[in-house]
């Protein structure tokens, strides 16, 4: 069996509790074995590298020590902000010896870089290879998706190797397998308001109203994510986007990993589908 | 480098990113692309053209901008840049000098503090915790009621945890918090 690491980040035990849960349950259904680094701690996000560059690395740097310690050569790290900062951090110590250096004083860990950070897109595109592909065997007859990678999934050519920044595709295949239809739209790349939920919550409203509207003008049943701070966004703030005049949206918003437990004829519930603040139960109808 | 031998803002810019200023040709495809640009004084172009000017004034202007807090980090920026210049990476240096030189415009203050409370947050527990996060900001920035009405439903979907996630290392992460603010003074 395939062991693969894992980093929930701090969301994932909170306001991201149904991509923790979808995720584990589609592992265990393609034979993939998640380990948990054990004692990891927050990547430091945007407030790390907002005020403290060193603490901007040293926090993911930490992390992947502590893996590289416990033996895990590949560790996925499903939130958008945690993999961009924890890959970001791989790029950064393999162009300079001097930050390697830096960072060994800091955290009196010695980190040799041998781990492989791996987004969810990864994850999706490695669970039908490890066998999920022939266990869907309830597809979403067609619902029709819109695939929204928003930043950090699609930033940084050396961060997201391989994928197109400005037209990603790494979703499709996942979803296509789960019977999903894929829309064409215009917004896949363009920003929620990312981490300014609280502090500065009229931009969301703004940025995610526009990211909804042209999901839904596109025809999309759905749109799927595989970040929790956009889910938040997108989900829990839809009504406060509705209240403010804009809209009205009725948009269920998805994970990755949700669509793909639904094609794998989980129970919604065992993938949190009934945690989401806009109905998405009604999605799980459609899996045949 | 000056005739007088003091760095520049922009010698000072390449020694926090490695970005060398001079190279931004002013095309403004950043500033075109970027979601926050509504929300602030001056775009990511405008930012490389002040730091590349690098008079007193220029670096006055860029150190109480609102745009440095306004950036969502979303790295559009650096992706679209022909030059391959890195413009996120230098609002992310010029902020850490405004927060230094206590230059952040008082509107912007909600938004260091969030970050502050985020920081402290996990320097005391190595996690971040919607309770304590949440509590912490409204009690430093004032902005007390926004949201009020989402607790009792993250609640009820489970999404609100109330027992504070702590690891077993947080002495650990106190330690390094320690040691990168130390870096901050050399």
């Amino acid at each position: 069996m395939t062991t693969i690491g894992y980093y929930p980040g701090c969301s994932l035990h909170g306001t991201g509790r149904e991509l923790d849960m979808s995720i584990r349950a589609v592992a265990e259904v393609a034979g993939v074995i998640l380990t948990e680094i054990d004692d990891w701690n927050c990547c430091g996000a945007s407030a790390a590298h907002s005020l403290n560059h060193n603490l901007a690395v040293a926090l993911p740097y930490r992390n992947l020590a502590l893996a590289e310690e416990q033996g895990l050569t590949e560790v996925l790290a499903p939130c958008a902000a945690c993999f961009s900062r924890l890959k970001g951090t791989t790029v950064r110590l393999r162009r300079s010896d001097a930050l390697l250096e830096t960072m060994r004083g800091i955290t009196e860990h010695d980190y040799h870089g041998t781990v492989r950070i791996l987004s969810m897109i990864d994850f999706g595109s490695r669970l039908l290879d490890e066998g999920l592909a022939e266990k869907l065997t309830a597809p979403l007859d067609g619902l029709k998706v819109a695939p929204y990678y928003g930043c950090l999934l699609a930033r940084g050519e050396e961060i997201v190797e391989g994928y197109d920044a400005e037209q990603p595709t790494g979703m499709d295949a996942a979803l296509e397998a789960a019977g999903c239809e894929i829309v064409p739209w215009n917004f896949a790349v363009e920003c929620c308001g990312g981490g300014f939920s609280m502090s500065l919550t009229e931009a969301v409203v703004d940025l995610s109203n526009a990211i909804l509207t042209d999901a839904e003008e596109a025809g999309a049943d759905a749109l799927v994510t595989s970040c929790p701070m956009c889910h938040s966004n997108l989900d829990m703030r839809q009504r406060t986007i509705n209240e403010a005049g804009l809209g009205p949206h009725n948009l269920p918003i998805l994970y990755l990993s949700e669509v793909l437990g639904l094609a794998a004829g989980l129970q919604p519930e065992r993938l949190g589908l009934d945690r989401h603040f806009v109905d998405a139960m009604r999605v799980a109808e459609r899996s045949a | 480098m000056t005739k007088t031998g003091k760095p520049t803002l922009a010698d000072e810019i390449r020694e926090a990113t490695g970005v060398d200023v001079a190279e931004c040709y002013q095309c403004g495809k950043c500033s075109a692309g970027c979601p926050m640009a509504r929300y602030m004084d001056m775009g990511p172009s405008q930012i490389m053209r002040l730091v590349q000017i690098g008079t007193d004034e220029a670096r006055r202007r860029l150190l109480a901008s609102t745009a440095l807090w306004s950036c969502v980090g979303c790295l559009t920026c650096t992706q679209r840049c022909p030059k391959d210049l890195d413009p996120a990476a230098v609002i992310d240096a010029l902020r850490e000098m405004a927060n230094r030189e206590g230059t952040v415009p008082h509107d912007q203050k909600r938004i260091l503090k969030f970050h502050e409370a985020f920081l402290k947050n996990v320097e005391y527990a190595g996690r971040m915790s919607e309770v304590p996060l949440t509590g912490l900001y409204k009690m430093t920035s004032g902005d007390l009621f926004s949201d009020v009405l989402l607790a009792p439903v993250m609640l009820a979907k489970g999404k609100l945890p109330l027992v504070p996630r702590v690891i077993r290392g947080r002495k650990e992460i106190r330690r390094i918090f320690k040691a990168c603010l130390r870096k901050e003074d050399e």
